[in-house]
């Protein structure tokens, strides 16, 4: 009896508890979810604020101050904004490219059992994710190679990376061997087993791997800056610096009113530099987790 | 082809071991062709700079080249030892480094935690979904609007203003908010992302050790403390690892983003002094030095950590 009542007691004691966690736990997630989504709500509304009306405001935006789409017209119009994002597109299909083609290449060697040299090669490559020459040789070599100033500057020296080359290696390990045989049994060759039978078997993999090196050449921006002088080659990112870091709209036809509006452009400017990947990526989101869950498995 | 391989095997019974060899390496030769572009790659672009640290120990110019050039020992990084600037950005380095790493590595975790306790799927699915998204803008943009937030009447100052009257200035003119913005920010891009490595492994968590818990009486809490905690601390551990391979180098692209000369005292790490020194001031040789320190003590602490998990847990990264 007494020993019931205990019971009783516990379980309703246990589950207030966990109501009031769960309330807690709620509670502290919205309060995340708002800061996650409150600054770009912010961006949306100053970019289509009234100029004059945002410069005399301050503090937290709910909606537009105002209305206007001025700060649109002046960035669609901007010509580097859009040259910009022609060459990022170039980066980004070009460097992706080249990534998978050498990560592939890596990645199929490595994951071969039973091939002389193969472990020499694996110290080879991963030495290189400790260790580095650092900024200033690495520069150097760029100079070197007669690479500075041109477009190659951006796609070659981040060819591989190591982490996904790795990743890679580990999908191409998981292919059941036998498969590989038989295939040799019919008189395939290696480069035959790698396109014929690798690359469909681990399309996946490579579909994450081709997210991961493309989101990489969107957002660089730093190489760029070191590597290029010609401004006809700049990505987008070196753009938007120039318009949102260092506050220089010279390119645009900003006009008389131009401290007024700057403020604004610079709102419209992220947006529209922004949007297409928020966008994209709740369709790209469950590859991302994907492939985080392959990167996991390798530790 | 085939006949003449094995006669060649037959005939060299005695050097049986090396003719094995030499018939692996023959049957694979196409795979040697493939790794070549690859291993050219690493050569021209990791090693061929590692080649390059020795202008550290020179006084280089690049007219001489580093055939060229004269040793001078350790000269370089004698100067940067006695210099003023040795103390400061070897601390700022350290403290945004060590913040971030604090505060910064469990956020995830609770993140992750807190999602696995949510019991309705469409709010968990919101949650993943809206916390991932900052991570998909770029640091320039990111940067950008950091700065038009803690302007003096952007609204994170005003919130600071109206919370703690704040005296509103510019946050990124006081040297002190320099390495709370980073942290702050840099959890805000990188929390939900972060997570999706804890929610992976939590999902592989069997429910029997659940089930059995619940049976011995453990509540959520003692479920928490007892069988995911422990179920999650291999993951936690190789993340763990592969960050202290990083204490030293902070995120110079966001810093050189977002400080300004008025700032350095606080904001101005190693390797954002290196590229002042090196890239803007042309001082080759000594900036390559000081950024081979930096990667010396990088490399010692990934070992470190390493030796130390393997000593507490079994788990290491080799």
């Amino acid at each position: 009896m007494i020993k019931k009542t205990a019971k009783v007691r516990n379980k309703i004691r246990r589950s207030r508890g966990e109501q009031i966690f769960n309330v807690f736990n709620i509670f502290l997630l919205s309060m995340l979810l708002l800061a996650c989504l409150y600054p770009f709500w912010y961006v949306i509304c100053a970019s289509f604020s009234k100029s004059s009306l945002f410069m005399a405001h301050s503090g937290m935006l709910f909606k537009p101050v105002g209305f206007s789409t001025k700060a649109y017209e002046k960035v669609f119009e901007n010509s580097m904004l859009w040259r910009g994002y022609a060459n990022t597109i170039f980066y980004v299909v070009a460097g992706t490219a080249i990534n998978i083609i050498m990560t592939v290449l890596g990645a199929y060697f490595l994951s071969r059992k039973d091939v002389p040299g193969k472990k020499a090669v694996m110290v080879f490559i991963i030495f290189t994710m400790y260790f580095s020459g650092g900024m200033i040789p690495g520069f150097l070599n760029i100079q070197d190679l007669g690479l500075y100033n041109t477009r190659w500057a951006l796609l070659l020296p981040p060819a591989i990376s190591t982490f996904n080359l790795i990743i890679m290696r580990t999908a191409m390990m998981s292919i059941d061997a036998s498969l590989e045989e038989s295939a040799r049994l019919d008189g395939a060759n290696h480069f035959t087993i790698l396109f014929r039978l690798m690359m469909p078997l681990t399309r996946a993999t490579v579909a994450v791997l081709v997210l991961y090196y493309g989101v990489a050449h969107w957002n660089s921006w730093f190489p760029a800056m070191l590597y290029l002088e010609d401004k006809a080659k700049e990505p987008l990112q070196i753009v938007l610096r120039q318009i949102l870091i260092i506050n220089d709209m010279s390119d645009m036809s900003v006009g008389e009113d131009k401290e007024m509006i700057s403020e604004t452009i610079k709102h419209a400017t992220i947006l529209v530099s922004t949007l297409p990947i928020l966008c994209l990526y709740p369709f790209l989101q469950k590859y991302f987790t994907k492939g985080m869950m392959v990167g996991a498995l390798k530790g | 082809m085939n006949i003449t391989r094995h006669t060649a095997v037959a005939g060299n019974a005695s050097k049986g071991g090396k003719s094995k060899l030499w018939r692996k390496i023959k049957r694979n030769k196409e795979l040697y062709l493939i790794i070549l572009p690859v291993i050219i790659y690493y050569l021209l672009f990791h090693y061929k700079p590692m080649y390059g640290i020795i202008i550290a120990f020179q006084d280089f110019s690049p007219r001489r080249g580093v055939s060229g050039s004269p040793f001078v020992g350790f000269d370089n990084f004698m100067t940067f030892f006695n210099s003023i600037y040795f103390g400061r950005v070897l601390r700022n380095t350290l403290t945004i480094s060590l913040s971030t790493l604090l505060f910064g590595f469990p956020a995830p975790i609770i993140l992750a935690l807190l999602i696995n306790e949510l019991r309705g799927k469409v709010f968990s699915r919101t949650v993943q979904t809206i916390t991932y998204m900052p991570h998909f803008i770029s640091m320039v943009v990111m940067c950008a609007m950091i700065r038009e937030f803690v302007k003096s009447d952007g609204f994170i100052t005003e919130i600071l203003v109206n919370l703690f009257s704040y005296s509103g200035k510019d946050l990124l003119s006081k040297a002190n908010a320099f390495t709370p913005i980073y942290v702050i920010s840099n959890i805000w891009q990188g929390v939900g992302w972060g997570s999706i490595v804890y929610l992976a492994a939590l999902t592989g968590i069997d429910t029997q050790l659940y089930e059995a818990a619940k049976v011995d009486g453990a509540g959520r809490w003692k479920q928490t403390l007892h069988i995911t905690i422990p179920c999650l601390m291999p993951t936690i551990i190789i993340m763990f690892i592969m960050r202290m391979g990083q204490v030293m180098s902070v995120g110079y692209e966001k810093i050189i983003l977002l400080y300004n000369e008025g700032i350095f005292e606080k904001a101005d790490v190693i390797s954002t002094y290196v590229y002042r020194m090196g890239l803007l001031q042309r001082q080759y040789s000594f900036s390559t030095a000081v950024g081979l320190f930096n990667s010396i003590i990088n490399f010692a602490l990934v070992i470190l950590a390493n030796r130390i998990s393997k000593k507490l847990n079994e788990t290491s990264l080799w």
